[in-house]
């Protein structure tokens, strides 16, 4: 009992220590990152190339996506709003939905997915075959030359697809009421027109995205970084970083929806 | 000697978690000359090379190259050093992402602004040099481990360094390669006053090149000199290292417990 009791503490304390170990060299590996983030733009063949992996790449998986959650959204508000009459607000609620939230959160953990995971495979990889000591040795500093441009490509990468998700999704309910429900064509748009705000509902949304991408990839590249360099530190170091992200994108979504819509 | 020293380590200590790697390591490492570097496997003979570079950081002691305390460089002054300095690292190392050509075009795109003619004229040249031009376009998945070595070779002195590290660039290779890539080393040294570090077992061979010889094992240095007065050495250890004999006081075996012991528990 005493033993159970013995390694039962002992075991909580090696996992604090090692997430108060793990939480420190990640704050210096932002710590490390800030300055050098100026970099990205006098590389602009390196910005471009990220934005095209992490961005254009994963266009076809966030345009599918926005297309159904847009469709099952309308879907559901239609089933809701014509018990009120009031099935006419359903390119509104739709629109809210997409604008508010859905669209930057399921994006942000779709890109944590589809883009974050292979981040952090690929530095990991780069790692463990020595890339970035070989990097280092030609005298060009991995931070400016593979971190940075990761970084401010997914930046820019992440609230773009943002935007034509929620796109997609406004035209798959569209879809869904108009279409298929019956929905009036004019009331769809008009009161979607009348209700949105752009400050308040594409600005906020735009800002939650540009937050997510910050998030998903500082989590994807330390995790790269911070990978054993073997083929199965670099697995579980990938696995790491979808989890840590989404959690990480869900609770941080929570803070500014707080923040901004209370 | 008349050369002057260009790198010279003085006391140099490091570990790796308890395992003492280097243990109060002093060598002088002569300007425009081939300096070999042997010893047992998993001595730490990599490690060396990586803490002259600057890769890592000893426990106590000193790396000093050009005169100047290389742990104690910023990074941009490291940088700037780095970038005369040429590495072959036992891997390869080469940029998956990259073609040969690129590979080897690398440091020179990062590092000059040549126009793209001259570019190709040097990556041919140095391709040509590892007998390699003719794998321009293969990317680095589809080239064999000799190869992917040469290619680094390449890419280590497309810049002209005034020094170049090889980790073991004979592995891998064929006696004939073997052959060319010896002399090649020989003539870069000759021709361009190049300071060269050689990490190799093949002892004969790179015994023919070396102006100047050290064999480490654990942790010290157990002979330098010349080749020949390492040939000549009558002490146990250095003759039993480079005549490959299975007995004597190298040991083959990492640290550990006694073998019979280990077995009957
Ligand atoms: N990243 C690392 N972490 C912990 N220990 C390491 C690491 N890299 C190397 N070592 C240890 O350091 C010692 C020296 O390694 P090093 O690669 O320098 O040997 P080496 O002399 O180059 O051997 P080889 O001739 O086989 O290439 C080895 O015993 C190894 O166990
Ligand atoms: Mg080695």
């Amino acid at each position: 009992m005493l033993n159970y009791f013995h390694s039962l503490l002992f075991t909580m304390g090696k996992v604090t220590l090692g997430v108060a170990s793990s939480v420190g060299r990640g704050a210096l590996f932002v710590a490390s990152l800030v300055p050098a983030l100026p970099y990205a733009f006098t590389r602009i063949d390196l910005l471009v190339k990220q934005v095209y992996f992490s961005g254009v790449l994963s266009l076809p998986i966030i345009l599918t996506a926005g297309l159904f959650v847009g469709m099952v959204l309308s879907l559901q508000g239609y089933n809701v709003l014509v018990d009120y009459n009031s099935e006419e607000a359903v390119g509104t609620m739709t629109a809210l939905s997409l604008l508010r939230e859905l669209g930057p959160v399921v994006t942000a953990l779709l890109f944590a997915g589809r883009a974050g995971s292979a981040l952090t495979a690929e530095i990991g990889l780069m790692r463990s075959t020595e890339q970035t000591s070989a990097l280092e040795m030609m005298a060009v500093d991995p931070l400016k030359f593979i971190f940075v441009p990761r970084l401010v490509g997914a930046i820019i990468a992440l609230p773009m697809l943002s935007m034509m998700f929620i796109g997609m999704g406004i035209f798959g309910g569209y879809l869904v009421a108009v279409g298929w429900l019956g929905v009036d064509d004019g009331a769809f748009w008009s009161q979607m027109h009348a209700h949105v705000d752009w400050k308040d509902d594409v600005v906020n949304g735009m800002i939650k995205s540009v937050a997510f991408a910050v998030l998903v990839s500082i989590i994807a590249l330390f995790q790269g970084q911070d990978a054993i360099p073997t083929s199965e530190g670099v697995s579980r170091a990938t696995t790491r970083t979808v989890v840590h992200a989404s959690l990480g994108v869900l609770g941080l979504d929570f803070v500014l929806t707080a923040l901004m819509f209370n | 000697m008349t050369t002057e020293t260009v790198i010279r380590i003085e006391n140099l200590r490091f570990q790796r978690g308890d395992r003492v790697i280097f243990d109060d390591v002093t060598l002088d490492i002569p300007e425009g000359k081939i300096t070999a570097i042997m010893g047992p496997s998993g001595t730490g003979k990599t490690t060396l090379l990586k803490l002259i570079a600057g890769q890592l950081v000893p426990d106590s002691g000193s790396v000093t190259v050009y005169d100047k305390n290389v742990h104690k460089l910023s990074r941009s002054q490291l940088y700037v050093l780095r970038s005369r300095m040429g590495m072959l690292f036992q891997s390869g190392a080469l940029l998956t992402d990259l073609n040969v050509f690129e590979n080897v075009a690398f440091p020179i795109r990062e590092h000059t602004d040549l126009p793209e003619d001259l570019i190709e004229l040097i990556v041919k040249l140095k391709l040509q040099a590892v007998g390699l031009r003719g794998a321009l376009e293969l990317m680095p998945s589809e080239l064999s481990g000799g190869m992917s070595r040469r290619v680094a070779l390449a890419r280590a002195i497309a810049l002209d360094p005034d020094m170049v590290f090889y980790d073991e660039p004979f592995v891998g290779q064929d006696p004939i390669t073997m052959g060319i890539l010896v002399s090649l080393i020989k003539k870069l040294n000759q021709s361009l006053k190049l300071t060269s570090v050689v990490v190799s077992h093949d002892v004969k061979e790179v015994l023919s090149i070396a102006d100047f010889a050290c064999v480490i094992s654990e942790g010290r240095i157990v002979a330098q000199g010349t080749p020949e007065e390492l040939l000549a050495s009558d002490s146990e250890y250095v003759k039993q290292f480079l005549r490959g004999l299975p007995d004597g006081p190298v040991p083959f075996h990492y640290p550990a417990t006694d073998y019979i012991e280990d077995l009957s528990c």
